[in-house]
C-alpha cells in the first residue's frame, strides 16, 4: 500500500500559438491560448496509478493556478485519482519557480504522509524543470529525475531506470521520494466512462459560488455540503489554509523577474537568391568557394 | 567584502569534463572581467585535479576541488550539499550550471535552498545597469531565454538577491581557451559523508559514446520533414557523402522516422555551428533556428518562398528538394572532382 502525490499544472498549448495570442507590447495574451493538461503530468500520474493496481494504495492529485485549473483536476478523477485538491489564492500569482515549489511543499505538508511525489518532468510554457527538484529540496527528500520505468518496489525502496546524458541509471531509492517522469514513460491510460460520468460534476467552492450566483451564501453552505456528501467537492487550499509565508508566495516570493519580453517575428527574404537550375548550382558553388567552405 | 564572484559548476562524467563546463567557464571568464570579478571552477568528483587544473585554460581565477571516493558519480544528495554550503560560505554573485541531466537534477535544488534566482535555458548572458521599477541595479545578469515553446525571447533578472543562477545547454556558448592563463591555483575542501547522502545508490551505469559528432561537424545537412520520405532523405546522404558532410534533421523529421533523434539540430537537440549549414525542407521554426544560426554561412532549400529559414539563410534557392539536390551533387562533382 503506497500513497502517491501527484504534481499537475495546467498550461497554455503552446504548441498551437497563433499570431493573435500576442498581444502589440509583445507580451503573451494567456487567456487566448487554449489550456490543456501538461502531457507529463499525465504520465507521472499514469505512474502512480500503476503502483496503486501494483501494490494497492492511494493517488492523490494537486495543482497550483487559477480557478479554470480545476479542469485538469476533473480530468485526474477521470483516470483514476482518489483525491485532488486545488492550491488557488490570489496571493500565488506570478509566482516563478521558487515560490511554487514553496507553495507546492506547504500544501504537501498539510496533506501529510506520503510515499511518492511524482512530477512531470517540466511544463510546457515555463520549460524549466525546476519545479520538482525545488519542491524536493524544500520536504528535505531525495528525488530521481528524468525517470524513464519502475523497475519495483521492495523492502521501502523503489527502483528506477532514468535518463543520464548519453545514456542510463538504474538507481535505488529510499521512500519517500520525488520522481519526475519523462514523455515517453508511459502511456496516460484513456479516461474511464464510469468515472467521466461519476465525477463531470466535481466542483470547487469557487465553481459553486458562480454556480449559485445570486442566492444567498447559507445556499452555497448546502450546496457545498450536498457536494461533500455525494464526494463531488473539490477542496481548495488556499494561502489562509496552508498559514504560509506570503512573503514567499507569488510575485512577492519569486526572485526572478521577466525584465522585457520580445515575440519572436520569423520573416522571409535570404541574402542571395539561386535559381534551381544548373547554371544557380555552379554559380552557387563558386560562391561557396569564394567563401572558403570548399 | 567579498569581490563579485562567478562560479562555475564544472560537472564531470566517469572523470571526463562535460564540454559545456569549459564553455561555461569561456563565458565566465567574460561576465568577470565586465564586473571586475574572479571566475571559480567548481569541481566535485573523484580522482579530478586533472579537470581543476585543465579549468585555468578557459579562464579560471581558481578552482575550488572537493575530491573523495564517495562523489565519483553524480548523486543528488551529497553534490547539493556541497554546493548550498560553499554558497553560504563564499556568497557568489553568479553561478552558471550546464543545462545537462546532471545539472537540471543539481542546480534547482541548490537555488531553492539558498532561495537563489535560477533562470533555465538561457541562450545569451550579460552584465548590464538595470533600471527596474525606478530602482537602480548596477550590474546584474542578465539572462536571456525562449519561453513558451520558444515564440517569446525573455530577459530575466533577479534583482533583489545576491546569487543569480542560470543553466545554459550545451553548444551554446563558445569554448575558446584564454592566451595567458591564470596561475593554477586549487583550494580543497574536505567532503564528510553522512547518512542521507547514501539514501540513494547508482546500482548500474550505461552510457554511451555517442558515435555522431555534429558539434565537431565543418559541414552539415539538415533535412526537414519537407523531404516527406525516408527515401527522399536518402538524397541527402549522398550530398552530405559528396561534400564531405554530416547529415542532421529537424524535429518533425526526427518524428517522422527519416532521421535518429541524436541527430536532431535545435533547441531540444543539439547546437551546432559549422562553416556550411544546408537545410533542405525545413521550414526555419525558432527552435530549429536556435540551433543552427550561428553557422558561418547558411543555405536554404524550401519550396515555400516565405519560409522562415530564408530569414536566417545567406544563399536561399527556392524549389523542390528532389530536382535541386540531385543537380547540386552533379554540379559539386563536375566543379571539384
Ligand atoms: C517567459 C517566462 C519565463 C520564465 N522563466 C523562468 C525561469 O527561468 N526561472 C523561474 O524560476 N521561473 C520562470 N518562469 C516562471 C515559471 O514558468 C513558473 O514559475 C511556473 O509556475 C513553474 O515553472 P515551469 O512552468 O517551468 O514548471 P516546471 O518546473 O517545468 O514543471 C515541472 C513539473 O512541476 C510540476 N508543477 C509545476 N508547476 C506546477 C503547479 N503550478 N502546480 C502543480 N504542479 C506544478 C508539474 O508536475 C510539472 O511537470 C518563467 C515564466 C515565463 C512566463
Ligand atoms: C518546446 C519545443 C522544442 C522544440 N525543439 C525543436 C528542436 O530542437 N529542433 C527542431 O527542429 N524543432 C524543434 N521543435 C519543433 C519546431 O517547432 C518545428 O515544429 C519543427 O522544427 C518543424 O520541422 P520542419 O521544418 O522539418 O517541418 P515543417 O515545419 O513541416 O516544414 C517543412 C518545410 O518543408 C518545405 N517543403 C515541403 N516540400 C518540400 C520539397 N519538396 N522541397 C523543399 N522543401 C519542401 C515546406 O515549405 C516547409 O517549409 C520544438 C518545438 C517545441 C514546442
Amino acid at each position: 500500500m503506497f500513497k502517491s502525490i501527484v504534481l499537475v499544472k495546467q498550461v497554455p498549448d503552446t504548441a498551437n500559438i497563433t499570431g493573435k495570442v500576442m498581444k502589440d507590447d509583445g507580451t503573451v495574451n494567456r487567456s487566448m491560448l487554449p489550456a490543456i493538461f501538461n502531457y507529463e503530468d499525465k504520465v507521472a500520474l499514469e505512474f502512480a496509478l500503476q503502483i496503486k493496481d501494483t501494490y494497492g494504495g492511494k493517488v492523490i492529485a494537486i495543482t497550483m493556478g487559477p480557478a479554470r485549473a480545476a479542469d485538469i483536476l476533473r480530468e485526474c478523477l477521470f483516470m483514476g485519482a482518489d483525491e485532488v485538491y486545488a492550491i488557488s489564492d490570489r496571493k500565488f500569482a506570478g509566482a516563478d519557480t521558487l515560490a511554487t515549489s514553496y507553495v507546492l511543499s506547504e500544501a504537501i505538508k498539510k496533506i501529510g504522509d506520503y510515499d511518492f511525489i511524482f512530477a512531470g518532468r517540466q511544463a510546457i510554457d515555463g520549460d524549466t524543470a525546476q519545479v520538482g527538484p525545488q519542491t524536493a529540496e524544500k520536504l528535505e527528500i531525495p528525488q530521481i529525475t528524468y525517470a524513464e520505468e519502475i523497475l519495483g518496489i521492495k523492502d521501502g525502496k523503489i527502483k528506477i531506470k532514468k535518463k543520464i546524458d548519453g545514456g542510463y541509471e538504474i538507481v535505488q531509492c529510499k521512500m519517500p521520494v520525488l520522481i519526475t517522469v519523462l514523455k515517453g514513460a508511459a502511456e496516460p491510460r484513456p479516461f474511464q466512462a464510469k468515472r467521466i460520468m461519476a465525477y463531470k460534476g466535481a466542483k470547487t467552492l469557487t465553481e459553486l459560488e458562480k454556480l449559485t450566483e445570486g442566492n444567498s451564501l447559507l445556499y452555497v453552505d448546502t450546496m457545498k455540503h450536498e457536494y461533500e456528501e455525494r464526494n463531488l467537492f473539490i477542496e481548495t487550499y488556499s494561502a489562509d489554509d496552508l498559514k504560509v509565508d506570503e512573503s514567499r508566495c507569488g510575485i512577492k516570493g519569486s526572485p526572478t523577474k521577466v525584465h522585457k519580453v520580445e515575440s519572436v517575428v520569423l520573416s522571409g527574404g535570404s541574402k542571395e537568391l539561386i535559381e534551381p537550375t544548373r547554371d544557380g548550382m555552379g554559380i552557387l558553388i563558386d560562391k561557396l568557394l569564394e567563401d572558403r567552405i570548399f | 567584502m567579498h569581490k563579485n564572484e562567478v562560479w562555475v559548476f564544472v560537472e564531470q562524467r566517469n572523470g571526463k569534463p562535460a564540454d559545456v563546463s569549459f564553455e561555461l567557464l569561456s563565458k565566465g571568464r567574460k561576465l568577470a572581467d565586465s564586473m571586475k570579478g574572479v571566475l571559480k571552477a567548481i569541481v566535485i568528483g573523484h580522482d579530478v585535479k586533472g579537470i581543476a587544473t585543465e579549468t585555468f585554460k578557459y579562464g579560471a581565477n581558481e578552482a575550488i576541488l572537493v575530491d573523495h571516493p564517495d562523489l565519483k558519480l553524480f548523486r543528488t544528495m551529497p553534490y547539493t550539499r556541497i554546493m548550498n554550503d560553499l554558497i553560504k560560505q563564499h556568497n557568489p554573485r553568479i553561478i552558471l550550471f550546464g543545462a545537462t541531466v546532471y545539472g537540471r537534477d543539481l542546480a534547482p535544488r541548490v537555488a531553492s535552498n539558498t532561495k537563489s534566482g535560477l533562470t533555465a535555458d538561457c541562450t545569451d548572458l550579460k552584465i548590464s545597469d538595470v533600471k527596474y521599477l525606478g530602482k537602480d541595479y548596477p550590474q546584474l545578469l542578465l539572462q536571456i531565454r525562449p519561453a513558451f515553446g520558444g515564440n517569446i525571447v525573455a530577459t530575466i533578472i533577479t534583482p533583489d538577491v545576491h546569487v543569480q543562477m542560470a543553466t545554459v545547454r550545451e553548444g551554446v556558448m563558445e569554448m575558446h581557451p584564454c592566451e595567458k592563463p591564470f596561475p593554477v591555483k586549487i583550494t580543497e575542501v574536505a567532503y564528510k559523508p553522512i547518512d542521507i547522502d547514501g539514501i540513494l545508490e547508482v546500482i548500474e551505469q550505461h552510457v554511451e559514446e555517442s558515435k555522431v559528432n555534429l558539434k565537431g561537424a565543418p559541414i552539415i545537412v539538415a533535412g526537414g520533414y519537407g523531404l516527406g520520405s525516408k527515401e527522399n532523405f536518402k538524397l541527402l546522404h549522398d550530398l552530405a557523402h559528396v561534400i564531405g558532410g554530416e547529415v542532421a534533421g529537424s524535429r518533425a523529421a526526427v518524428d517522422a522516422g527519416f532521421i535518429g533523434s541524436e541527430r536532431q539540430v535545435g533547441q531540444t537537440g543539439v547546437t551546432v555551428r559549422p562553416k556550411l549549414y544546408i537545410a533542405v525542407g525545413i521550414s526555419g521554426a525558432i527552435q530549429h533556428r536556435a540551433g543552427m544560426q550561428e553557422a558561418k554561412k547558411i543555405i536554404a532549400i524550401n519550396t515555400d518562398p516565405d519560409a522562415p529559414i530564408f530569414g536566417v539563410s545567406h544563399y536561399g534557392i527556392v524549389g523542390d528538394a528532389a530536382q535541386v539536390i540531385p543537380l547540386l551533387i552533379e554540379t559539386y562533382k563536375h566543379k571539384l572532382k
